[in-house]
C-alpha cells in the first residue's frame, strides 16, 4: 500500500462535502466503491496488468480536488471552440469534472434525447439511471473504483428507442486550473433499442501544471442499436489520463470505437467490451503517436459471452524520441460462444533506440468452433521504400513523413465521418511535422 | 454420433503405456524439507563443501519465496513437506563398494525401450538413464571420452570434474530466478553433465531418460550442457512415470552454455503420466530450462513435444548474448482430459544481429487448458535483432481452452519483431475430403494433426520424430467427437 491511504484520509475527512451536492445514486455507489478501493489500493508495479505503467506513482503529486464544486470562472465555450471544419456537431462540455452546457445556437436534439449533467439527472430522474450507473464499472479495477469513490458529476447521454441522432454529438473535456489538479469525471451513455448516434470526445489540456484525470465511461447499447465513438486526446506532457470504457452490447448491436492519442503525457486507456447478445459486432481501433517522454498504454478486453459475435481490433503506435508504448489486447471467448469471429492486429513503429514498445496480444479461448487470430509486429520504416522515393526526388524527411502518414492512415480510415477523417489526417500530418496541432480558432493556442 | 461416442469411449479406456511400477528396492529418505535434508542429500552424494553451501543458500532463498501464480494454471496447493527429496534405486554392494544395477531395473528400462546394454542400443545414441534421484547408467562413455567429450551423470561430474562444474553451474539459471529454480538448486539429486570440447562435433546423439518410480517422491534433476567453441551436440530427453492417484512433483533445471560458433540442439519428448480421464493423479512438471548463447555465431535450438504431465509450467529460453547468435524454439503441446499446460519460451536479444524463431503448435482436447506464453525482449544494444513467432492452436472439442499470451518488449528501433497467432478447430472441409476418399474420421484427424505439427516434428532427430508422431496419435485417438 502506498499513497492510497492519503486519498482515503482525504475522503474520510471530507465525506460530507463530497456527498452533499451529489445525488443519492452516486453516493450509494460511492460507498460500495470505497470499500473495494480500501482493500485493493492502487495497483502495484508488479501486477500483471500494470507491469509497464506505474500508476501509483502518478498519484503521488499533491493535486487539488474540487470537492466543494467551485465552478471555473468562465464558460469554456467562450474561450474554446474545438471546431471540425465541415462538421456540425451538437456540443457539451465537461470543465474539469463538471458538466457545462454549450450554446448550440438554437439547435436541439431529437425528442427524448438527454445530454445533461449526470448529477442533475440522477437527482431528477434516478429511476432512469439506476439500472445503469456503475453496473459495469462496479467490477472494474481499483482505478475505476477510485473514480466512483470521488466522482461528483459528468455527462449522461440517453437516446430513447428507435431514435436516430443525425448530428454528431461532441463532448469536450477541458482542464482549467491554476494549481496542480485532479478531476474524476464520469460518462454514462445509454442507447435504447434500435437507436443510433455518433459521438466525438475531445480531451484537451494545455496546462503547464501537473494534472490528472480519471474518466470512467459506461456504455449500454441496446438491441439493434449502433454507436460510433471517436476519442481524440490532445493534452500536455504534464497530464495523466486514466480512461476506462466499459461497454455492454445487446443482440445485433454495433459499436465502433477509435481512440487517437495525438499529444499526451501519461495515458492509460482501458476498453472492455462485453458482447452479451448474439449477433453483436464490435470494432475497436487506436492510433498513438508518441515523442518526448510520452507514455501511452492501451489495454483492451473483448469478452465474447455468447455465440455469433464478431470483433475486430486494430491498434497502431508510432514512437519517437523517448516515448513508451504499451499495448495489451485480450480476446476472451467464453465456453459456448461458438461461431465467434475475432481478429486483432497491432502494428508498431519504433523510430529511435530510446523508444520502447511493450506488446501483449492475448487470446483466451474456451470454445472450439471459432475463428480467432492476432498479429503483432514491431519494426521500422521500410528502407527500400525510403530509398525508392529518394531516387525519385522526394527528400528523405518528406519520404519518412509520407510513409508514417500512410501507416497511420489505416486507423483513420476506420472513422465513419468524412469531415472528421479529413481533420484527423491534417492533424496527424501536422503532428509529424512538429507543427502546432491545436484546433483552429482556439484561443489557447493563438 | 454413435461412432463419435465409441471413439470417446475408446479414448477413456486408453491406458497410459508407461504407467507400470517396478518393484525395485529403493533407498528413500524421510519426507520433509529442511536444512538437514539438504545436508543429508549433499552427504549421500559426498559433495564438496562449496556445493553444500550453494544448496543451502538456495534453500534459504526458497524459504522467502511463494509459489508463482501468474500462469494460466490452477495448481492445487502442494505440501512440500510431504515429499521425499531423495530416492536411490541402486543397491550398494558393500564388498567392492561399486554400485551394481538391479536386474529388475535393467528390465524396467528395457520395457521402456531404453536398453542400457550398449550392444543392444540403437547405434548412434548414448544414453544416461536416471531413475528417481539417481543416474543408473550412462552408455558409450568411453567412446565419447576418446574425443574428449564428457557425458556422465551430474553426481559423477561433481566428483570427477569439480572445477568444470563449479565454473558453469548456476551461471545460466541462478537460484534466485524463481521458486522452482531455488527448490531445485537446494535439493537437486542427479541429471546429466555434458562437456563438448573446442572444435569437436559430437558423433552421436546424447540422450537422457528420466523415470520416476518410487511413490511420494519428487524428481529434481539438473542438467548442464557446455558446448565450447566450434562444437556441436544434439541432445535428447525423454521421460515417463508410473500411474498413481496422487500427484508427483518434477522440478528440474536445464542449463546450457553455448560458446563461439558452437551449436546445441536440445529435443524433449515429455511423456510424464498425465493423470487419468477424471484428472486424478499425474505429474506436476515445473521446469526451468535456459540456454546462454555466449559466443559469437552460436546457436541453440529447443524442440519439445509435450504430451504428458497433469500440469506443465515450462519455458525453455535463449539468452542471445553473442553477436549473430541464433535461438530457435519449436514446440508441440498436446493436452487432453484435465491436463493443463502453460508453456512457451523467452528469447532475450542482447547481442547485435541476433535472430530468433518461435513456432508453437498447441492442441487441446477433452477438458484441458493449453496456453502459450512467450517473451521476446530486444534490449537497447541489440541492433538488427530479428524475431518471427507463430503460435497456432487447434481445439478438439468445446470443453477445452486454448490461449496465447505473447509478450514483446522492444527497446531498439532497428528490431523487427513479428508475432502471429491463430486459433481454430479442425477444418470440416479437410475432414470431409478425407472421409470422401475412404479415410476414417479418426485416421483423418491423425493425418491432419500430424500435418499441423509437421513443422515442429521435422526438427526432431529421426527416432524421436517417430516416437513423437506415435505419441501424438495415441494421445489423440478418439479425442475428437
Amino acid at each position: 500500500m502506498g499513497n492510497e491511504k492519503e486519498y482515503i484520509a482525504i475522503f474520510d475527512s471530507h465525506r460530507e462535502l463530497i456527498d452533499k451536492p451529489c445525488a443519492r445514486l452516486l453516493n450509494t455507489e460511492r460507498a460500495k466503491a470505497l470499500e473495494i478501493f480500501k482493500s485493493s489500493g492502487f495497483p502495484g508495479p508488479k501486477e500483471e496488468n500494470w507491469l509497464h505503467t506505474n500508476v501509483a506513482k502518478r498519484f503521488a503529486t499533491d493535486y487539488g480536488m474540487n470537492l466543494g464544486r467551485v465552478m471555473a470562472e468562465t464558460g469554456s465555450h467562450d474561450i474554446f471552440i474545438c471546431d471540425v471544419p465541415n462538421l456540425n456537431t451538437h456540443k457539451a462540455y465537461i470543465v474539469n469534472d463538471s458538466f457545462r452546457a454549450a450554446d448550440n445556437k438554437g439547435k436541439s436534439l431529437p425528442q427524448g434525447v438527454i445530454l445533461d449533467s449526470l448529477n442533475e439527472i440522477a437527482k431528477k430522474n434516478p429511476t432512469l439511471l439506476e439500472p445503469y450507473y456503475n453496473r459495469l464499472a462496479g467490477d472494474g479495477d481499483s482505478i475505476a473504483q477510485f473514480n466512483t469513490t470521488f466522482t461528483q458529476d459528468g455527462i449522461v447521454l440517453y437516446i430513447p428507442k428507435n431514435t436516430t441522432v443525425e448530428e454528431t454529438i461532441q463532448i469536450v473535456a477541458l482542464l482549467q486550473s491554476n494549481v496542480e489538479m485532479m478531476s474524476n469525471r464520469r460518462l454514462l451513455i445509454i442507447l435504447e433499442e434500435n437507436s443510433k448516434a455518433s459521438l466525438l470526445l475531445c480531451d484537451h489540456s494545455s496546462l503547464q501544471k501537473q494534472t490528472l484525470s480519471t474518466q470512467v465511461t459506461e456504455i449500454f447499447i441496446g438491441r439493434g442499436a449502433s454507436l460510433d465513438m471517436y476519442e481524440v486526446e490532445e493534452t500536455a506532457l504534464t497530464n495523466t489520463r486514466l480512461g476506462h470504457i466499459f461497454v455492454h452490447q445487446d443482440r445485433d448491436s454495433r459499436f465502433k470505437h477509435s481512440n487517437i492519442t495525438l499529444t499526451n503525457g501519461f495515458t492509460r486507456n482501458y476498453v472492455e467490451v462485453r458482447l452479451e447478445g448474439e449477433g453483436a459486432e464490435t470494432s475497436i481501433n487506436g492510433l498513438a503517436i508518441g515523442d518526448k517522454k510520452q507514455h501511452i498504454d492501451n489495454r483492451t478486453i473483448v469478452d465474447h459471452k455468447v455465440s455469433h459475435c464478431t470483433s475486430n481490433e486494430l491498434y497502431k503506435y508510432i514512437l519517437d524520441e523517448e516515448s513508451t508504448g504499451v499495448f495489451a489486447g485480450r480476446m476472451l471467448i467464453r465456453p459456448g460462444a461458438q461461431h465467434s469471429v475475432s481478429e486483432q492486429t497491432n502494428r508498431n513503429l519504433c523510430l529511435t533506440s530510446c523508444a520502447h514498445m511493450y506488446a501483449q496480444p492475448q487470446l483466451e479461448i474456451y470454445a472450439d468452433d471459432v475463428k480467432c487470430s492476432h498479429g503483432s509486429t514491431v519494426g521500422q520504416l521500410d528502407e527500400n521504400a525510403l530509398f525508392y522515393m529518394q531516387q525519385r526526388g522526394v527528400p528523405a524527411d518528406e519520404a519518412r513523413h509520407l510513409l508514417m502518414y500512410a501507416f497511420a492512415g489505416e486507423v483513420i480510415e476506420h472513422i465513419g465521418i468524412e469531415a472528421l477523417r479529413d481533420r484527423l489526417h491534417m492533424l496527424v500530418e501536422k503532428r509529424f511535422r512538429g507543427e502546432l496541432n491545436r484546433c483552429k480558432g482556439c484561443n489557447l493556442c493563438k | 454420433m454413435k461412432k463419435k461416442n465409441s471413439l470417446l469411449k475408446k479414448l477413456a479406456n486408453k491406458a497410459y503405456e508407461f504407467g507400470f511400477v517396478s518393484k525395485i528396492k529403493t533407498d528413500i529418505i524421510e519426507t520433509g524439507l529442511n536444512e538437514d535434508t539438504v545436508r543429508l542429500i549433499s552427504e549421500k552424494k559426498n559433495e564438496p563443501e562449496w556445493l553444500l553451501e550453494f544448496r543451502l543458500q538456495a534453500y534459504r532463498h526458497w524459504l522467502t519465496l511463494d509459489m508463482p501464480t501468474w500462469a494460466h494454471l490452477e495448481i492445487p496447493s502442494i505440501d512440500y513437506q510431504a515429499i521425499s527429496y531423495y530416492a536411490d534405486p541402486l543397491k550398494k554392494n558393500k564388498e567392492n563398494k561399486n554400485k551394481e544395477i538391479d536386474p529388475e531395473l535393467m528390465k524396467t528400462f528395457e520395457k521402456l525401450g531404453i536398453p542400457l546394454e550398449e550392444r543392444l542400443a540403437l547405434s548412434g545414441t548414448a544414453v544416461d538413464a536416471v531413475m528417481d534421484s539417481v543416474s543408473v547408467k550412462t552408455t558409450f562413455k568411453e567412446e565419447l571420452k576418446e574425443k574428449g567429450i564428457i557425458f556422465c551423470s551430474m553426481s559423477e561430474a561433481i566428483q570427477e570434474y569439480p572445477d568444470l562444474v563449479r565454473q558453469y553451474l548456476g551461471t545460466v539459471v541462478n537460484y534466485r530466478d524463481n521458486f522452482y529454480a531455488a527448490l531445485n538448486t537446494a535439493v537437486f539429486s542427479d541429471g546429466s553433465f555434458v562437456y563438448i570440447p573446442k572444435g569437436v562435433r559430437c558423433p552421436m546423439e546424447l540422450s537422457t531418460y528420466f523415470r520416476i518410480n518410487a511413490a511420494n517422491t519428487g524428481q529434481f534433476e539438473r542438467t548442464l550442457i557446455v558446448a565450447d567453441d566450434d562444437s556441436y551436440v544434439s541432445y535428447l530427453e525423454g521421460c515417463t512415470a508410473p500411474m498413481r492417484d496422487e500427484n508427483q512433483l518434477h522440478a528440474a533445471i536445464v542449463e546450457i552454455v553455448v560458446m563461439e560458433n558452437a551449436e546445441v540442439k536440445y529435443s524433449t519428448v515429455q511423456n510424464w503420466y498425465p493423470g487419468d480421464a477424471e484428472g486424478k493423479g499425474g505429474v506436476y512438471n515445473f521446469v526451468t530450462k535456459r540456454g546462454d548463447c555466449r559466443g559469437r555465431n552460436s546457436k541453440l535450438s529447443w524442440t519439445q513435444v509435450e504430451t504428458g504431465s497433469a500440469i506443465t509450467w515450462k519455458y525453455p529460453s535463449c539468452i542471445l548474448r553473442g553477436d549473430n547468435s541464433q535461438g530457435e524454439f519449436y514446440s508441440v503441446a498436446l493436452t487432453n482430459n484435465y491436463q493443463q499446460a502453460d508453456t512457451g519460451t523467452k528469447m532475450i536479444h542482447l547481442g547485435k544481429n541476433t535472430r530468433s524463431t518461435i513456432i508453437s503448435k498447441g492442441i487441446s482436447a477433452g477438458k484441458s487448458q493449453n496456453s502459450y506464453r512467450g517473451l521476446v525482449r530486444v534490449s537497447k544494444n541489440a541492433d538488427g535483432a530479428r524475431n518471427y513467432s507463430q503460435c497456432d492452436s487447434l481445439l478438439l472439442g468445446d470443453k477445452c481452452g486454448a490461449h496465447t499470451f505473447p509478450y514483446m518488449d522492444i527497446h531498439n528501433n532497428s528490431a523487427i519483431v513479428e508475432h502471429e497467432a491463430t486459433t481454430s478447430k479442425i477444418s470440416e472441409d479437410q475432414l470431409f475430403y478425407c472421409n470422401q476418399r475412404g479415410i476414417g474420421t479418426e485416421e483423418a484427424i491423425g493425418l491432419i494433426v500430424n500435418g499441423y505439427a509437421k513443422e515442429v516434428l521435422n526438427k526432431l532427430p529421426m527416432e524421436f520424430a517417430i516416437e513423437a508422431q506415435k505419441l501424438l496419435s495415441v494421445s489423440l485417438e478418439g479425442a475428437v467427437g
